[in-house]
C-alpha cells in the first residue's frame, strides 16, 4: 500500500497522522499532514533543502521531536515543506525537509502551529504491517 | 456530556466527587445545555486534573471548557508546594500568558463611521499579523534578556508607551521571578524577530462598539458607556513560549517517573513545585509571561500610531490587561487559612474580587476587569471580579466562547471569502492574510458566547459589565 497522511479530529486543534509501510515514511507522511494543517503541500516548491536531526531511543518522544524539530525550522526560518527523506537507526533521526519561504499570497497560511503535544501520541504497527505515526498539534 | 455523572450543586455548578485517584472534587460550572454540549472528554481531564498532587480544594472547570492537552481549556487547579504540589507545563498551555487587552479610544460609533475604511488599512498596515510576519523590532541578545525580565516595563522603558499603562496591567506589567537563564536558546532564536506580532490562529485586533451596558456603576468605573469605541488586542507570547511548553512538556513528561508521579495520562506532565525541574520551569514561564506582556505593550504602541495617523492628537489609555494561561502564586483563604498556592489558569481568566491590593486604585473599590474574547463575528464581553469567585474558583472565571467545532469542520462549512463579504455585510470589516484561516475561525465554530458570559455572571464568577460587538478585525 502507498504511504499517505490524514487529518483526525480534535475540538480545538488538529491531529496529524501518517500511514505507510515503514516507520520512516509514515514520519514523512505525518510531516506532510502538519503542512497541509498550514497551506495546500502541493503548493510548496521543494527547492531549499534543510538538515534535520534529532535522538531519542523512544520511538514516540523521537516522532514528537521531529514534528517540533520542523516547526521550530518554520518558524525561525520562514519555511513551508513539502518533502522529506527521513532515516532512523536505533533512536537516531537523520532527514532532509525540503521547501521554500512562506509567500503569504501564493500559500494563503491558515495558522502557525505552536508545538506537538502528546495528546494522542502514537507510534505503532498495525497487524497489517502498516506503521502509524501520529499526535495533535496545538495551532 | 451525560449530566447524570454529577452532583449538581446548585444551577451552575456540577460535582464529580473524588472517586479512585482523585484526590479532590472535580467541579464544572456550567447549566445544563452548556454541561449536556460539553465534550466527554472535559469530565476526563477535569478528574485527572483532580488526581494530580498537592492540589487542594478542587479542580474547577469553567463555562467554556473544552477538550485541551491534559488539563481541559478552562481548567483552574491549585497547588499547594508544602504538600508536595505540581507545576504542570499544559496546566499552563502552550502559548504561555496568552490574554486580552482592551485599550480605551475615547472615540464613539459616530466619530469612526466616516474613518472605518481608513483605519481598518492603517491598521493592517501597522501591526503585523498572520503566518510569516515579522515585526520590526529585532532583539540582540542583552535586549532578549531585558525583555525577559522587565515585560512591558521593559517595552515602556523603550517607548514603547507611558509608565500609565503598567498600572493597569496584571503584575503592573513586570512578573517577578522570570529566569532568562532557563529560557532555551532555541526558544530565544523564535522570538527574536517576532516581537510586537500578533499571530495567528484565534489570535486579532478588533475595534469594538459598546453595546449594550449591564452594570452602569461598574462600567462607569471603566470607563465604558454606550457606543463608545474600544480597541481589543488578543495575543500572548509567541514562538518563545510555545517552544519553552514544547521543551518542558516533554521533559516534565520524561521525568514523571523519577519524581514518583504516576499521570494518569502523559500529557498531564508536570513536576513537584520544589524540584529542580519545576523550579526552571517557572523560571522560564514567568519569563514567558514578560514576553507577552512586552508583546501586548508594543502591539499597544503600534494600534496607537496607526489610530493618530487617522484621529491626530488621540489620547488611548488601557482599560486592562489579562493573561488566561498561566501559573501564578497568590494567596488565598481557604476554610479561613491564608496559603500560599500556585494556581494554573489553562483558558481562564484571572477574576479578583473587590479590595484585592494587587488591583489598581481605580478599580480596587469594584474589582479586576474581566476581558472576555469573542471571534470576529461574535460579541466579547467586560464582567468584574466578584468577591465570591474566591470562594468559587480561586478568583477564575472564563475566558472566551470556546470551540464548539473542529477547524476541520469549520473549512468543510465556510469559505473564507464568503465569510468576509457576509461579515461585511454586517457591518464588520476582516483584513486578514489568508481566507482559510478566516473560515477555520468563523464565528459559528464557536460556543454561543452569550450563553457562557450568563452562566459565569450567574454562577458567581464574575459579573457582566458591557458588551462589544466587533467593528474591525485585524485577524491573525
Amino acid at each position: 500500500m502507498a504511504p499517505y497522511w490524514e487529518h483526525f479530529a480534535h475540538e480545538a486543534d488538529m491531529g496529524i497522522r501518517g500511514i505507510a509501510p515503514t516507520l520512516e515514511q509514515a514520519f514523512e507522511q505525518a510531516a506532510l499532514a502538519m503542512t497541509a494543517v498550514i497551506t495546500d503541500p502541493a503548493e510548496v516548491l521543494p527547492s531549499e533543502a534543510i538538515p534535520i536531526h534529532c535522538q531519542e531511543p523512544d520511538s514516540e518522544y523521537l516522532f514528537l521531536d521531529w514534528i517540533n524539530e520542523l516547526i521550530y525550522a518554520m518558524a525561525v526560518r520562514g519555511l513551508l515543506f513539502s518533502r522529506f527523506q527521513v532515516s532512523i537507526n536505533n533512536g537516531e533521526l537523520t532527514a532532509t525537509a525540503f521547501g521554500e519561504a512562506v509567500d503569504r499570497g501564493k500559500h494563503q497560511p491558515a495558522v502557525e502551529i505552536k508545538g506537538a503535544t502528546l495528546t494522542e501520541l502514537h507510534v505503532y504497527q498495525q497487524p497489517d504491517g502498516l506503521w502509524v505515526a501520529q499526535c495533535v498539534v496545538d495551532v | 456530556m451525560d449530566t447524570s455523572q454529577f452532583i449538581q450543586r446548585d444551577e451552575t455548578c456540577w460535582e464529580i466527587p473524588a472517586q479512585g485517584p482523585m484526590r479532590v472534587p472535580a467541579i464544572i460550572y456550567a447549566d445544563e445545555k452548556l454541561l449536556r454540549d460539553m465534550d466527554q472528554k472535559v469530565h476526563e481531564q477535569i478528574a485527572n486534573v483532580a488526581s494530580l498532587p498537592g492540589i487542594v480544594e478542587a479542580a474547577y472547570a469553567m463555562p467554556d471548557a473544552h477538550w485541551g492537552y491534559g488539563f481541559p481549556i478552562g481548567g483552574v487547579a491549585a497547588f499547594d508546594p508544602a504538600l508536595g504540589g505540581v507545576v504542570s507545563a499544559g496546566g499552563v498551555g502552550f502559548d504561555i500568558s496568552c490574554g486580552v487587552r482592551t485599550l480605551l479610544t475615547g472615540l464613539d460609533m459616530a466619530d469612526l463611521q466616516p474613518h472605518k475604511q481608513q483605519l481598518a488599512d492603517e491598521l493592517y498596515r501597522t501591526v503585523p499579523a498572520g503566518v510569516g510576519s515579522t515585526g520590526r523590532i529585532h532583539l540582540n541578545h542583552d535586549e532578549m534578556i531585558a525583555m525577559l525580565k522587565g515585560g512591558a516595563l521593559w517595552a515602556v522603558e523603550r517607548g514603547f508607551g507611558v509608565a500609565r499603562d503598567l498600572e493597569f496591567i496584571e503584575e503592573r506589567g513586570c512578573m517577578a521571578g522570570a529566569e532568562p537563564q532557563y529560557v532555551s536558546a532555541k526558544a530565544r532564536e523564535r522570538q527574536k524577530d517576532e516581537m510586537g506580532t500578533l499571530g495567528s490562529g484565534n489570535h486579532y485586533l478588533e475595534v469594538q462598539r459598546v453595546v449594550d451596558i449591564y452594570d452602569q456603576s461598574l462600567a462607569n468605573v471603566f470607563r465604558l458607556k454606550p457606543d463608545a469605541i474600544v480597541i481589543t488586542i488578543h495575543c500572548g507570547s509567541r514562538g518563545l513560549g510555545h517552544q519553552i511548553g514544547t521543551e518542558f512538556l516533554k521533559d516534565m513528561a520524561m521525568a514523571a517517573s523519577q519524581y514518583h508521579i504516576t499521570l494518569p495520562d502523559r500529557e498531564l506532565a508536570c513536576a513537584p513545585l520544589d524540584s529542580p525541574l519545576g523550579k526552571h520551569y517557572l523560571g522560564a514561564m514567568r519569563a514567558g509571561i514578560n514576553c507577552a506582556l512586552a508583546n501586548r505593550q508594543i502591539i499597544t504602541h503600534l494600534t496607537r500610531k496607526a489610530v493618530e495617523s487617522v484621529f491626530p492628537g488621540l489620547h488611548i489609555d488601557l482599560l486592562y490587561d489579562v493573561s488566561h494561561n498561566t501559573c501564578k502564586l497568590e494567596p488565598h483563604t481557604l476554610n479561613g487559612q491564608k496559603r500560599n498556592l500556585f494556581v494554573h489558569r489553562k483558558g481562564a481568566t484571572r477574576a479578583f474580587g473587590p479590595g484585592h491590593p494587587d488591583l489598581p486604585p481605580e478599580y480596587r473599590h469594584v474589582g479586576q476587569p474581566v476581558l472576555i474574547g469573542g471571534s470576529m463575528g461574535t460579541s466579547s464581553y467586560v464582567l468584574c471580579g466578584t468577591k465570591d469567585s474566591e470562594q468559587r474558583s480561586f478568583s477564575s472565571a472564563c475566558h472566551g466562547a470556546g470551540r464548539a467545532m473542529s477547524r476541520h469542520q469549520a473549512t468543510h462549512q465556510w469559505h473564507g471569502r464568503a465569510l468576509v463579504d457576509e461579515l461585511a455585510n454586517q457591518g464588520i470589516i476582516i483584513r486578514s492574510a489568508s481566507m482559510r484561516g478566516v473560515a477555520e475561525e468563523a464565528p459559528l465554530a464557536y460556543k454561543d458566547v452569550h450563553a457562557v458570559i450568563d452562566v459565569a455572571d450567574r454562577a458567581g464568577l464574575a459579573k457582566k459589565v458591557a458588551r462589544l460587538e466587533p467593528v474591525i478585525c485585524v485577524k491573525g
